[in-house]
């Protein structure tokens, strides 16, 4: 079971709520920080990490000696990735997605692969609580082959929670994609309102079913609830402008670990999507 | 000597664009006779990525020797330096302009980029 945790909007508490429902499950569980460009999650969970391993993308390595300056290369590169000017080949590593087509229409075989860093990955565990993140190199911009790295490490067996990046772009779509839920954090602002109806059309583009965790809930107004009532999206959670919570946040420590009430909550959040994914199972074969 | 000049029309009265890659149009001027080629610019103009690269390309592809713009990228020097094209940037005002100070020699050429990379 796959549970992606998304915002929109950043800063309304992915972190927190993945962090917190993975420690009130306690075991049978793994969290997957996808959110390769700033990972925030070990700060909380504390993993301690046992492994890492530096993960590539294959880039063109062009041989001049077998080159014939013909531009097949270049002319079917999309991102402009390779220039031929004269008698020489420019490679522009940082635009290349890792298609193969260059090397595909090579008449003259002159183009193999290297690989250009994108980051590292990192495995770890917090007691029971399996835990990978993603670790995007500083200065580089392509997150999604890191975020899909990270996740082709997820263990089916368990519950994997993802916290997923902020935005609705390709690295959000990276971190949702496939998953059977989508838990979407928001705040009452016009801004987490504004970046919340984003995100749920590109989650609806992907026919993931999707519910909401409203954080500082009892700040700014009730837009964010009448949309959530008008787009039929159940509230699973809210959580208060709590000064507690903030300053337990802000010494890196957990909700569940401090208030022993919230424990149960956020096993309760776990329960409810459960449920939806496990109706919603149910509907498709009813429908077959 | 043929020059490439990044412009917003096709005259050679037209403004230069300060743009290189996304130029709308790039006229290729002989500073001999003032003959010059219009190249429309605005595919281009609308690539998703490495606009400087394929611009670079075609500047060097039509012969310039020179290449007379406002902002040049790192990607479009790298590619124009390979290919042996000189850059003259931050220049303002009409195409015409452009090409007469650079007959009369009072240019300073590039040494690199002058704008950061897009992404």
């Amino acid at each position: 079971m796959i549970i992606s945790v998304a915002s929109g909007k950043g800063g309304t508490g992915k972190t927190t709520i993945s962090v917190n429902m993975a420690l009130a499950l306690g075991a049978g569980v793994e969290l997957l920080d996808c959110d390769v460009e700033e990972p925030n999650a070990h700060l909380f969970l504390k993993p301690v990490i046992e492994r890492s391993e530096r993960v590539e993308v294959p880039v063109p390595l062009v041989d001049l000696k077998k080159c014939t300056f013909c531009r097949k290369c270049s002319d079917i590169c999309r991102f402009n990735a390779l220039a031929v000017v004269g008698k020489k080949v420019l490679v522009f590593q940082e635009l290349c997605h890792s298609c193969g087509g260059c090397m595909a229409v090579c008449p003259e075989g002159a183009i193999t692969e290297t690989g250009r860093e994108l980051g590292t990955v990192n495995f770890g565990a917090r007691g029971d609580i399996r835990f990978i993140n993603g670790q995007l190199r500083v200065g580089e911009a392509m997150s999604p082959p890191l975020i899909k790295r990270v996740r082709a490490e997820a263990d089916l067996q368990l519950i994997t929670i993802i916290d997923a990046p902020p935005g609705t772009s390709c690295p959000v779509i990276a971190a949702m994609n496939g998953a059977d839920f989508i838990l979407m954090v928001t705040e009452p602002t016009p801004f987490g309102l504004h970046d919340l109806k984003l995100a749920v059309e590109a989650v609806r583009l992907l026919g993931i079913p999707c519910g909401l965790v409203i954080n500082r809930a009892d700040i700014g107004d009730r837009k964010v609830f009448d949309y959530a009532e008008s787009e039929k999206l159940p509230v699973l959670l809210t959580i208060p402008f709590d000064r507690r919570i903030a300053v337990a946040y802000s010494q890196g420590k957990n909700i569940v670990d401090e208030f022993p009430e919230w424990r149960e909550r956020f096993g309760d959040l776990f329960r409810k999507i459960e449920a939806i994914i496990k109706d919603r199972g149910e509907a498709v074969s009813c429908a077959k | 000597m043929k020059v490439a000049v990044t412009s917003k029309g096709t005259l050679l009265d037209s403004e230069i664009d300060p743009r290189f890659g996304r130029a709308p149009y790039i006229l290729i001027v002989d500073t001999d006779t003032l003959d010059f080629e219009v190249v429309d610019n605005s595919s281009n103009a609308n690539a998703f990525k490495g606009a400087g690269i394929q611009a670079a390309t075609m500047v060097s592809d039509k012969g310039a020797e020179v290449l007379m713009t406002g902002y040049c990228g790192p990607k479009a020097f790298a590619t124009l330096e390979a290919a042996g094209v000189k850059v003259v940037d931050d220049i303002t005002g009409k195409v015409r302009d452009a090409v007469k100070t650079i007959k009369e020699g009072k240019v300073i050429y590039a040494a690199g980029a002058n704008k950061e990379a897009h992404w």
